[in-house]
């Protein structure tokens, strides 16, 4: 049934929806919809609005379906929504399904010429921009106009719900670092969609934003940016990497940081190698730190494999390195572009033979920014690798937050000595050697080459070997050795940085869970106490696990682990660590590639807790 | 009568490591032996040099020489990346890097050439004896084609001349050499180390073991019959004054040698042997690298040698401090720089 899309029903007897509501647009991956998306949710940045963008994008140049949601919430909730009120469908391939999808009561924007296959349905609002008519009426070359075409849908969302063009053409300068022309030749196509929008559309539907002050000294960022900024604070000083989805971008972020750390000759402190593979990008920054240096590498999944056993050498000889995951959908390939918090027990448990990472596992900007420096202090204190655990849904998309603090701790070496100190160990302790550990930590000291001390030089391997660093095969040497290593995982336990709790309620059920699952709990938990169903809360931050989260199980009746995978990793490194009276404990995983819904968890609590 | 010692006052045993595991004879231990005497020759400072390695026989020995250098036995084929790591991190430190024929021809290829791409400043020595020790003596990449060894038959596949892939890689100071010629690994040791660029040296390290029959060409009886010299190598260090007969010593005259100049100004002094290699032809050094592959010559010597190109820590521009040695300040940029950025990002 065709519908005539300008005579729709009256809804204006709906109340009007300010400022809470949600977008998805559906474009062709490479037509240059990410710019017109980021224009539009930093507009509704700018005014205020507390926005979160979300890019659903395929493993592709050119030509595949890519969905991009953008989230406005007057009350600060920027999780993505199992639905979305409006579609912007400009993809002809998708725009069926994308029509499908609406609510009753909602918006579809799209092309005339897409508008005469879709126009299925009476319960929504359909706009129809004739966009190759307005594109005629441009003078952009014709080189470029594939490329602005997507600025209609700018300019018609911005007349249909209210975004001043002022605001458009601020952000579009921004986004063309300053440059006026591309950001007038976009400009002129959004304000040509809009007036022509303003003629000719009657807006039947209840949706519009207004200026509000739910982001004044917010900041705006990747999580990828952020790690990379963290990390420049951090001292990080070798940096080798192996391009990949959804990774990358946290290196660019180090390559565009990198100048805050030159000196005035422009001179670099921040070595940046793109290495041959992964194995290299390990090698590299185990080398590194093995000589003193602060290392780190970026990758994902695939990466991580190939990392398997420089991690292992890394973590038995004790080397110090920075390894970010920015975590994709697997097994194998799987979902290059899709999120996931599938490696948790892979990284966790990286290396043959009984090795055990620390990881640190960010949930925000904020502690992409805090671990991007602290993982280093971290590291060195420890002796050993540290593995960031982001995802893709933090990393390449923006979000909103409070500024960052200024690293609150100075930088830490952790027991490295110098000739001096060396010398002041002999005299104490009658010899010094790699692997003794005085301090009972399980922690030993370490010398860096290029020590002037006839005693300094000692002989790192991977194979089995004594306090002394000497090869060796005895068995008793080598239980000693792993029985410290096993001391040391339990040093770290304590030292890494603590769960956040909120167990502020005497709530009978728990909720646990890592990453960036934080906002969608945080509002599935309120849909919940609007039930009168009382939750408490504890996020993990580190492996190996804090004895906080053996606590916070035992104070609960009902436990549920929520994450982003599908076999429940959390809930299994729990029942590992802490096997006794865990029967309460029940997992929420979904692990279906996207960022996780606050419906989907409430529903799923609801249907488990009966 | 005390031991005579260096221009640091140190005698050779102090360049010593710890006792050889390998097997007695093992021209690997030739090898180490060689460089306990570069390093005491030339006085180095241990404490300056690290010694890095992969996995296998050739990658036990840096735990065998200069016990007073910081050593790093690191994963099978990887040592190139974990060099470059600990280079980037202190480019003040000098590397000798020992890795086998399994190590670089096989597992190592990738990282092999992208370390030379990179002209990362080691000295890359590769103890080739064409056959797997460790794991009891399957054929390397190395091995001859034809050739028979008892438990694995005959090697079917045509061998991988490291040499001529240092050539083909970009490297600048490609040398090949036998352990059993040890007047010529020193000399080579020699000017490799005063190289600030990838320096390979293809050093054909018999295996008494699993491959040491007459008609292996990675043999002490073959290396000792056939090997035939490019020229003879004299290191001219820069302080270093010429007797007054020097050049009409023997059988030479000037036309005869070649004095390569190197970065430090050092001469590698070559006297002509028989032939007209001239390593400084890159043409010339991949014409007598393939010519000995296809005819089985066994030439040794300097293959080719140019003035090095910027290694990896002058083309990444670092500053001259040490990355691992950096200031706490040159590592944290001030609270003014992070509000900056937080600013830019603002409403």
């Amino acid at each position: 049934m065709a519908i005539n899309a300008q005579t729709q029903p009256k809804l204006d007897t709906r109340e009007p929806v300010i400022n809470d509501f949600a977008f998805s647009v559906a474009t062709k991956n490479g037509s240059g919809s990410q710019t017109s998306n980021n224009v539009l949710v930093k507009a509704l940045f700018q005014m205020g609005i507390p926005v979160n963008g979300k890019n659903l994008f395929p493993s592709n140049i050119k030509g595949l379906p890519t969905w991009y949601t953008i989230r406005a919430s007057k009350d600060g909730y920027t999780a993505r929504k199992a639905l979305t009120e409006i579609v912007v469908a400009y993809n002809n391939s998708t725009a069926t399904e994308d029509v499908v999808n609406l609510p009753p009561g909602g918006v579809c924007i799209t092309t005339d010429k897409i508008a005469k296959v879709i126009r299925q349905r009476d319960d929504i609002s359909y706009y129809e921009i004739p966009v190759a008519k307005l594109m005629r009426q441009t003078e952009i070359p014709s080189a470029f106009r594939k490329l602005v075409e997507n600025m209609t849908y700018v300019g018609a969302v911005a007349q249909l719900f209210e975004i001043p063009l002022d605001l458009i053409y601020e952000v579009l300068l921004a986004n063309f670092k300053g440059r006026e022309k591309p950001a007038l030749m976009n400009h002129d196509v959004v304000k040509l969609a809009y007036d022509w929008t303003a003629d000719n559309l009657v807006k039947t539907d209840p949706y519009r934003f207004e200026r509000m002050d739910g982001t004044q000294g917010k900041i705006m960022m990747t999580g990828n940016d952020a790690g990379a900024l963290g990390a420049v604070f951090g001292g990080v000083n070798v940096v080798a990497w192996y391009p990949i989805t959804p990774s990358t971008s946290f290196v660019d972020g180090l390559i565009g940081f990198r100048g805050l750390r030159q000196n005035e000759a422009g001179e670099n402190t921040i070595a940046i190698v793109q290495a041959e593979d992964e194995l290299a990008a390990a090698g590299i920054v185990v080398g590194a730190g093995w000589a003193g240096g602060r290392s780190l590498t970026s990758t994902s999944g695939p990466g991580i494999s190939l990392m398997a056993e420089f991690a292992g050498l890394a973590y038995f000889a004790e080397i110090p390195a920075v390894f970010w995951n920015i975590t994709r959908m697997g097994p194998s390939t799987g979902l290059p572009t899709r999120t996931s918090q599938g490696d948790l027990m892979f990284t966790h448990f990286l290396g043959h033979g009984d090795s055990r990472q620390i990881c640190l596992m960010p949930g925000n900007l904020k502690e992409a920014f805090e671990f991007g420096w602290k993982s280093f202090d971290i590291s060195e204190s420890l002796q050993s690798p540290v593995f960031v655990i982001s995802d893709l849904d933090l990393g390449m998309n923006n979000w909103l937050s409070e500024p960052f603090d200024y690293p609150d701790q100075p930088i830490t070496r952790g027991k490295v000595l110098d000739a001096a100190a060396l010398q002041e160990f002999i005299d104490q302790h009658g010899k010094w050697g790699r692997y003794m550990d005085v301090d009972g930590d399980g922690i030993a000291y370490r010398t860096l080459p290029g020590t002037d001390h006839r005693f300094a030089a000692y002989f790192t391997r991977g194979t089995g070997h004594d306090e002394m660093a000497v090869y060796s095969e005895r068995s008793d040497d080598w239980v000693e050795n792993m029985t410290r290593l096993r001391l040391k995982m339990d040093t770290a336990r304590e030292m890494l940085p603590q769960p956040i709790v909120d167990d502020s309620s005497d709530a009978d059920i728990g909720i646990i869970t890592f990453g960036t699952n934080e906002d969608a709990i945080r509002e599935a938990r309120d849909w919940l106490a609007n039930d009168g169903i009382k939750t408490n809360y504890l996020r993990v931050l580190a492996l190996p696990l804090a004895s906080a989260v053996t606590d916070f199980i035992d104070a609960h009746k009902s436990i549920f682990v929520v994450e982003n995978n599908f076999d429940g990793q959390l809930t299994q490194l729990i029942r590992l660590e802490h096997p006794e009276n865990i029967s309460h404990v029940r997992s929420l995983a979904l692990g279906d590639g996207l960022p996780m819904t606050p419906d989907w968890i409430y529903d799923s609590l609801k249907e488990q807790e009966g | 009568m005390p031991p005579r010692t260096n221009h640091l006052g140190l005698a050779r045993n102090e360049y010593k490591g710890r006792p050889s595991t390998l097997c007695p004879g093992c021209g690997h231990d030739s090898i180490s032996n060689q460089l306990i005497s570069m390093a005491y020759e030339l006085g180095l400072e241990q404490h300056k040099i690290i010694k890095l390695s992969g996995i296998g026989c050739s990658s036990k020995t840096p735990a065998y020489f200069l016990g007073g250098s910081h050593g790093f036995n690191a994963l099978h084929g990887r040592m190139p990346s974990v060099a470059t790591g600990a280079l980037l991190a202190n480019k003040d430190l000098s590397c000798i890097a020992v890795s086998g024929d399994g190590d670089t021809g096989s597992i190592g290829m990738g990282q092999f050439k992208h370390v030379i791409r990179r002209n990362v400043p080691l000295v890359y020595i590769i103890e080739n004896n064409g056959v797997y020790g460790l794991t009891k003596g399957q054929f390397s990449a190395t091995a001859d084609e034809g050739q028979f060894l008892k438990y694995y038959g005959t090697n079917h596949m045509p061998p991988i001349d490291l040499a001529l892939e240092a050539v083909i890689a970009g490297c600048t100071f490609v040398a090949r050499s036998f352990s059993g010629d040890a007047k010529q690994v020193q000399a080579l040791l020699q000017a490799a180390v005063r190289h600030p660029g990838a320096s390979v040296l293809d050093i054909i390290s018999p295996c008494v073991t699993f491959n040491n029959a007459e008609t292996s060409t990675k043999s002490y009886p073959y290396g000792k019959d056939h090997e035939i010299p490019l020229h003879e190598i004299q290191i001219l260090a820069p302080d270093y004054v010429e007797p007054k007969d020097e050049i009409t010593v023997g059988d030479y005259d000037a036309g005869d040698i070649i004095d390569v100049e190197m970065h430090d100004g050092t001469f590698i002094r070559l006297k002509k042997l028989d032939n007209d290699h001239d390593p400084r032809n890159r043409r010339m050094a991949m014409e007598v690298l393939e010519r000995s592959m296809r005819e089985q010559i066994f030439s040794t010597g300097l293959l080719y040698y140019e003035e090095p190109r910027p290694t990896l820590a002058d083309t990444e521009d670092l500053i001259n401090t040490p990355l691992a040695f950096l200031d706490d300040a040159d590592m944290r940029p001030p609270k003014q720089a992070l509000d900056g950025v937080m600013q830019s990002l603002m409403v």
